[in-house]
């Protein structure tokens, strides 16, 4: 991996996620989108689905969420989302390794 | 002279049974507060990120969204108004509200038709008052509002905005509310909604940097659509969780004042009771004194 991206998970009313990790998965609108460093700008509708964070510092996260949005700008991603239920999965075991 | 004396007392314990319920509300305020600026801080990165996002696309792409033009043709224009929904708060809503007709007379004087929204019973019985009509209202939880509260708000400004002029349409949509600076300053603020005022969260490309081409999934169009109503919701929610912090902290403050203002009244009453009481005495010997020096002289 080169570099590791920075990464924030929001629901409206607190922050789900902060930190660095080097793969997002996230469900949009169009398809599953995975992102790694050095992926072009993209901004794009997220549906109901499960946004998984892979390689943080502190382990992998995953969220269940009804519809959100994403940003990926130079390493940067936010997330926001409207969670579908409070946290599903906060820790998850690796199943693959990147 | 007994009499002097009895009123000066029924007026201390008068004033202290009101300083204990001062001194509740106080307490009260206090210990909400910190609950109040938490829902602050955790609700300003939301607000935060989607603000840098439909920054991001109405800089970086080309789309003529009718929500980033300004409309002209109705020559109306909604003004939400979040007050408290108790007063003992201090100025806190009187400070609104002023800032509202404030913002009032300046639409009215641009040939603006003003459509009155108003949030917190303050504001809708100052209306009332003035037999002013209101486009909607909400009253109840000013000082732990709700997300259903702001979607409902949300949904009810739209749908102004998305109207056509004879239903009532708004070219504008204004909200005002206080902002929480610290626990000392809030101060009461105007907030453009709609159209849209991209300012904030742009962030600037150095000379020679290639501006980031952003690809839109599926289309810029689309994505503008789908986060507007969210970006309104959370500017209407993060208002409203200001605005709740900024109550309590003023009730807060008032309620500090009133104490200790109940607090100079009753040892005023206390040293005027005394000087009574003590007159009274003194009138007493003096009677006696010279009831027995008559005596004794006879």
């Amino acid at each position: 991996m080169a570099g590791s991206l920075t990464v924030d998970v929001v629901a409206p009313d607190q922050v789900l996620w902060s930190g660095t990790a080097e793969r997002v998965v996230a469900p949009t609108v169009e398809g599953e989108i995975g992102l790694l460093t050095g992926h072009e700008p993209v901004l794009s509708v997220l549906k109901g689905g499960t946004v998984r964070v892979r390689g943080g510092a502190d382990g992998d996260a995953e969220f269940a969420i009804d519809s959100g949005f994403l940003s990926f700008d130079r390493d940067v991603i936010t997330i926001i989302v409207e969670p579908h239920v409070k946290k599903a999965a906060e820790e998850t075991p690796a199943p693959d390794a990147a | 002279m007994a009499g002097q004396q009895r009123v000066y007392r029924q007026r201390i314990r008068a004033t202290s049974s009101l300083k204990k319920i001062f001194r509740a509300m106080e307490l009260i305020a206090a210990s909400r507060i910190g609950k109040a600026r938490l829902r602050v801080d955790k609700a300003t990165p939301y607000t935060r990120a989607i603000t840098r996002m439909i920054s991001a696309v109405a800089a970086h792409s080309t789309v003529d969204h009718p929500l980033t033009t300004a409309r002209t043709d109705t020559g109306r224009a909604a003004v939400l108004v979040i007050s408290a929904d108790r007063g003992m708060a201090g100025a806190y809503s009187a400070n609104v509200i002023r800032e509202s007709e404030r913002l009032r007379g300046r639409l009215m004087a641009d040939g603006k038709e003003v459509v009155q929204f108003a949030s917190g019973r303050r504001a809708v019985s100052y209306f009332a008052f003035r037999r002013r009509e209101l486009a909607g209202q909400w009253t109840g939880g000013s000082d732990a509002p709700s997300r259903e509260t702001a979607q409902e708000m949300a949904k009810a400004l739209f749908a102004r905005f998305m109207a056509s002029k004879e239903d009532g349409g708004v070219d504008e949509i204004y909200l005002v509310g206080t902002r929480f600076v610290s626990m000392v300053t809030q101060q009461a603020m105007v907030l453009r909604l709609l159209p849209l005022e991209l300012v904030e969260g742009v962030e600037e490309t150095e000379a020679g940097e290639i501006e980031p081409l952003y690809d839109f999934e599926p289309t810029p169009e689309q994505v503008l659509d789908s986060l507007l109503t969210p970006y309104i919701e959370s500017r209407i929610y993060g208002s409203l969780l200001h605005c709740a912090a900024s109550e309590l902290a003023n009730r807060q403050r008032a309620m500090n004042t009133a104490t200790s203002n109940a607090e100079d009244i009753i040892r005023n009453y206390t040293r005027l009771a005394n000087q009574a009481r003590q007159a009274e005495i003194t009138q007493e010997i003096s009677e006696i004194v010279s009831g027995a020096d008559a005596l004794a002289a006879s």
